[in-house]
This record gives C-alpha cells, structure tokens and sequence, in this order.
C-alpha cells in the first residue's frame, strides 16, 4: 500500500496539546544542545568564567565577608541563563523566522502559541542542563549555597528566563537575522561586565550602578546572590525582574512579526 | 467531503505599505482535484496561499478553507490542513527524518513516516542536516511534512522550484495520489509544464488578480483571436529551395516565408492534408524535411499571451 493510499482517518486529529508542546520543547533543547557553538556559549563559557574568577586572584572582588566561590557562583549562573534565555535564543528564533520555520511551525497543529510555549519550556531545560554542569563545577571548587535558598532561587531563575526571554523574541521578531547576531552578542558582553551580573550593581562606578539596579540583568544577579548567599528574596529585584518581563512580553506580542 | 469547494476566495485584497499585492481575487479549489495557480513572479500568488493558510489576514474579501477562516478557525482547521512554504521553513540544523518525525508528533494519527520516507526517497540523507541537502532533496522533505498529518487540503507554494527531474516526478506522483483520495491540491508555480502535466484546473494570476482560468485544454483553445486551427508551420530542410512554388501548390487561405537558407514558414489552416502537401512538395524536390514544427499553441504561449512578454 502506498503512503498516500493509507489516508484513513475521516478528519485528522491533531495530537493532545500537552504533547504538541513537549515535543516541541524537547526539539529546541535538542537543536541548542547540538550546535557546539551554543554549548560554548552556554555552558563552558560560563565554566570557564568561574574557574578563571575564582582561582585568579588579578581580579579585586568586594564579596561582603561571603566566600570568593560562594559569591561568584550565583552571578555565573544569572549569567547562564541570560546565555541560553536572551543570546541563544535570540539568534535561533531570528535564524527560524527568516527561514520561514516559525511560519511552517504555525501551519501546524502546535499553531504559534504552541510554538512559543514550546521555545520557553526549551529554554528551561537548557537551564536544567546548565545548572548542573556549572553547579558541579562549582561544588568542586567548595561553593556552599544556602540550603533554603536553593528554592527560591529557582524564583529568579523563572522570572529572569521570562523577561530575558521576552527580549530575546522582541530583538528576534523584529530586526534582520544578521542584526540579531551581532546585537545578542554585544548585549551579552555589555551586560555581563556593567549589567550588575556578577559585579553586583552597587559595586559598579556611580552612573553605571544607578542604571544597572533596574536592568534585568542587574535584578536577576541581585536575586541569585540573595538567595543563594543569604536565603532571603529581595523584594525589589523581584519586581524589577516581573515588571521587565511584563513589559516585554507585551511589546513582543504587539510587534513580533512572523514574516 | 462535506464542503464543496474545499477552498473559496472571494474579493481577496491584500497590500503591503499601500501598494495592493492581491487585488479582488476569486479563486475556488474543488476536493479531489489539483488546482495550480499559474502567474509571474510578484503576481501575489504567495500571498494568496498565505491567507490561505492563515498566515496572513486578508484586507478584504474572504476566505474559507473546508467552510472555515483560516485565521478565525485556526486551531479546527490546522490539523486539517498541509502546507509546504516556497522557502521551505524547514530548520537548518535538523536531520531530514528528525523533522519529519518531529512533524509527525503534531497529529494523532499521522502517516508511517517510515513508509512515507522510503516513498519520497528521504532514506537516502535521513542523517543529513537541513543545511547540507540539495534543493530536491529539502522539496521532497518539505513536501513529506506537508502531507504526514493526512491532510485534506494542501498547499503547495513553488512545490518543484530547485528540483531535479527524479525528483519533480516523484513529487507529482504523489500529488496525483493524493487527488485521487479525494484532497483538495492548490499550488502554486510559474512553470508552464507543472501547470500542464498536473492541473486539473489552471488560475492565470496577475498583477493580484485572476485573468483567466479553466482546465488546461479550455486555456489552450482560448481565444486571442485566431479563428479555428490557423497556425504556423516552421519546416527545416536540407537544402535551400525558393518556397514560392508551395504556395501555388497550397491554394488561397495559405502564406509562406522564406526565413533562411535551410527553413521556411507556412501560415494557414494546420491540418494533416497540410503536412502532407508540403513533404510531397518537397519530396519531389528532393529536399528532406529534417524538422517540422506544427506550432500548437502551448500553455506558455497562452501565458505569454495574457501577460505580456516584457521582462519585470
């Protein structure tokens, strides 16, 4: 019998929603995972930023009486998740859209909110592979976080992800494939060295502190380094972070454009 | 199927930055039944399957797919519904069976992908990467997603652009398969052989609007004028003759060119006793005839006809 001579079904059905969108999680964690550039940037960069700051010691580093280890760790990690939420992201989802993959994913039964919903949950568990790897590494050079905090670090996590991820598809959905490469990658490293991430904001010199407490990057830092050091979950950081991805979520949905 | 036809376009506008792509297009595609949508390039073909697919929201007018808006009507009508993209959309770091099962997972009961695999000859690269196939063999893959959820209407936007010979028949294989289960088939393409080898109805598109449409027998006698069988008639010979001679020999209602030392045209009725006139005539000459074109009309010169031959 021929492929199409098997047609039986009197109406296709689509398959449970909930499946849809696994599906489509498990393939964007699959496809960054694959490409060495992504797992560079995701996850042995990370790694090697922690060993390099923590061992050296050319860099002067204020860690309010915690250890050098247990400061860095929570800032490599926001670090993390804004590689693998804005920069990965961003670049895969321009990549997808130029070549007209979003729109074939949105012809589907997974439709566009399936699609998003799928990117975000990919994210999530590159997340969960990055965690480990660098909270390995981390326990191996004598990072002690604080039992209870662990949890709600987990709060900065997701909310650092939405916002982050929020931007990542604002950037990817609005400007040329080629823009957002560039502009994911200056962004990263601006951020990462002035954005408050593992320099917390109230370190940095005055013009550039002011700006940074507000900036995600700073807010998510902010929140990691509490909760993980201290096992409290600052208030203001936590809003900054929620208001971020409020806002850019709905510029995102007002000016994603598919095509 | 309940809805008949399968897809109905009424009035459809649709402009980008004021300047209208589709403009008051009508177009119907009946179940069972493949439907090209013939025109040049920037005639809005891609825009119309676009509303079509619920990729695009019309301006004006409207569209029903299976009695459904596509964009309106989405979710009850995806699964429906199979679409191949004129670039593909195809990721680039994906292996070519990953996608396909990828695609497969959408739908409850979708197609054996192995089966279907080894029809469309994706075994052959089912390891290779997106990015590293050739244009017939990512046509075939995209072609193998559009059909895995066992759709009822597809749509196919410049189905064998970048294919090979090989694999353009085995694409329109399996198009004519699918026809005759009873799917709606709305493709679009600028190639006239597509359009004659595979259509069973045949939408000449220009300038975002329909200027002429029927089966592709109907298209061919369609008028531009020239009443009954008159045609041209180019003969190649082996050696120069002055054609003059054939003229008297043809009678009154015939013409004849002298175009070059080794060919001569006839224009007039085109029948079988004409033919045969004129390799008698130059039999007795002892000229041989080594090419002979009847000059019927062709999709392309009906095409051609209607939307002009100057480049754009």
């Amino acid at each position: 019998m021929t492929a199409a001579a098997e047609r039986a079904a009197p109406v296709p059905r689509p398959a449970p929603a909930r499946r849809r969108v696994l599906a489509q999680a498990a393939f964007e964690a699959r496809m960054i995972l694959r490409n060495g550039e992504q797992v560079l940037v995701t996850a042995i960069v990370p790694v090697l930023a922690l060993v390099g700051l923590v061992q050296g010691t050319f860099v002067e580093l204020d860690t309010a009486g915690a250890s050098r280890i247990d400061f860095l760790a929570p800032g490599i990690l926001a670090l993390a998740v804004m590689t693998a939420s804005f920069t990965s992201q961003a670049i895969a989802t321009a990549f997808d859209r130029r070549n007209g993959v979003l729109r074939l994913m949105a012809t589907t039964p997974l439709g566009r909110g399936g699609l998003l919903a799928g990117k975000v949950l990919g994210v999530l568990a590159v997340e969960a592979v990055q965690v480990v790897v660098i909270g390995a590494a981390a326990l191996a050079l004598g990072w002690r976080p604080d039992p209870g905090g662990l949890v709600l670090a987990l709060v900065g996590v997701v909310l650092g992800t939405g916002a982050f991820t929020g931007l990542a598809l604002l950037v990817a959905g609005t400007l040329r494939a080629e823009a957002v490469l560039a502009l994911a990658n200056l962004l990263l490293l601006v951020l990462a060295l002035g954005g408050g991430v593992i320099v917390p904001a109230d370190r940095l010199p005055g013009p550039v502190a002011a700006v940074a407490t507000w900036l995600p990057s700073g807010a998510l830092g902010d929140v990691l380094r509490a909760t993980l050091v201290d096992g409290t979950l600052p208030v203001v950081p936590v809003l900054v972070l929620a208001g971020w991805t409020l806002v850019l979520g709905a510029l995102t949905a007002r000016l994603f454009r598919w095509h | 199927m309940p809805h008949s036809p399968a897809v109905e376009v009424r009035g459809l506008v649709k402009s980008y930055d004021g300047r209208a792509v589709v403009d008051g297009l009508d177009l119907t595609a009946p179940a069972g039944a493949v439907t090209a949508v013939l025109g040049p390039n920037g005639a809005g073909k891609t825009t119309t399957v676009e509303c079509c697919e619920g990729l695009r929201s019309p301006d004006a007018g409207t569209v029903r797919v299976l009695g459904l808006d596509p964009v309106a009507d989405g979710p009850a009508l995806r699964p429906r519904v199979g679409v191949m993209l004129q670039d593909g959309g195809l990721p680039t770091g994906v292996r070519a069976r990953e996608m396909l099962d990828h695609v497969a997972r959408m739908y409850a009961d979708p197609l054996p992908t192995d089966a279907l695999a080894e029809r469309l000859g994706i075994d052959a690269f089912a390891r290779t990467t997106v990015r590293r196939l050739s244009g017939g063999q990512r046509q075939r893959l995209a072609l193998a997603v559009a059909v895995v959820g066992r759709p009822h209407v597809v749509f196919l936007d410049e189905p064998s652009a970048g294919m090979d010979p090989q694999s353009r028949l085995a694409v329109w294989e399996l198009v004519r398969e699918l026809r005759d289960t009873g799917a709606a088939i709305l493709l679009t393409t600028h190639l006239m052989e597509e359009a004659e080898g595979l259509a069973d109805h045949v939408v000449v598109v220009d300038h975002g609007t329909v200027i002429a449409q029927g089966s592709v027998p109907e298209l061919l006698a369609s008028g531009t004028g020239t009443p009954g069988d008159d045609g041209t008639l180019v003969v190649r010979v082996s050696a120069d003759v002055d054609p003059l001679g054939l003229r008297e020999r043809l009678g009154p209602g015939f013409a004849v060119e002298h175009r070059s030392a080794s060919s001569f045209a006839v224009t007039g009725p085109v029948r079988p006793t004409t033919v045969a006139a004129v390799t008698t005539w130059l039999a007795e000459r002892d000229v041989l005839v080594t090419r002979l074109d009847t000059g019927r009309r062709t999709l392309e010169d009906v095409f051609l006809d209607l939307t002009g031959r100057s480049l754009r």
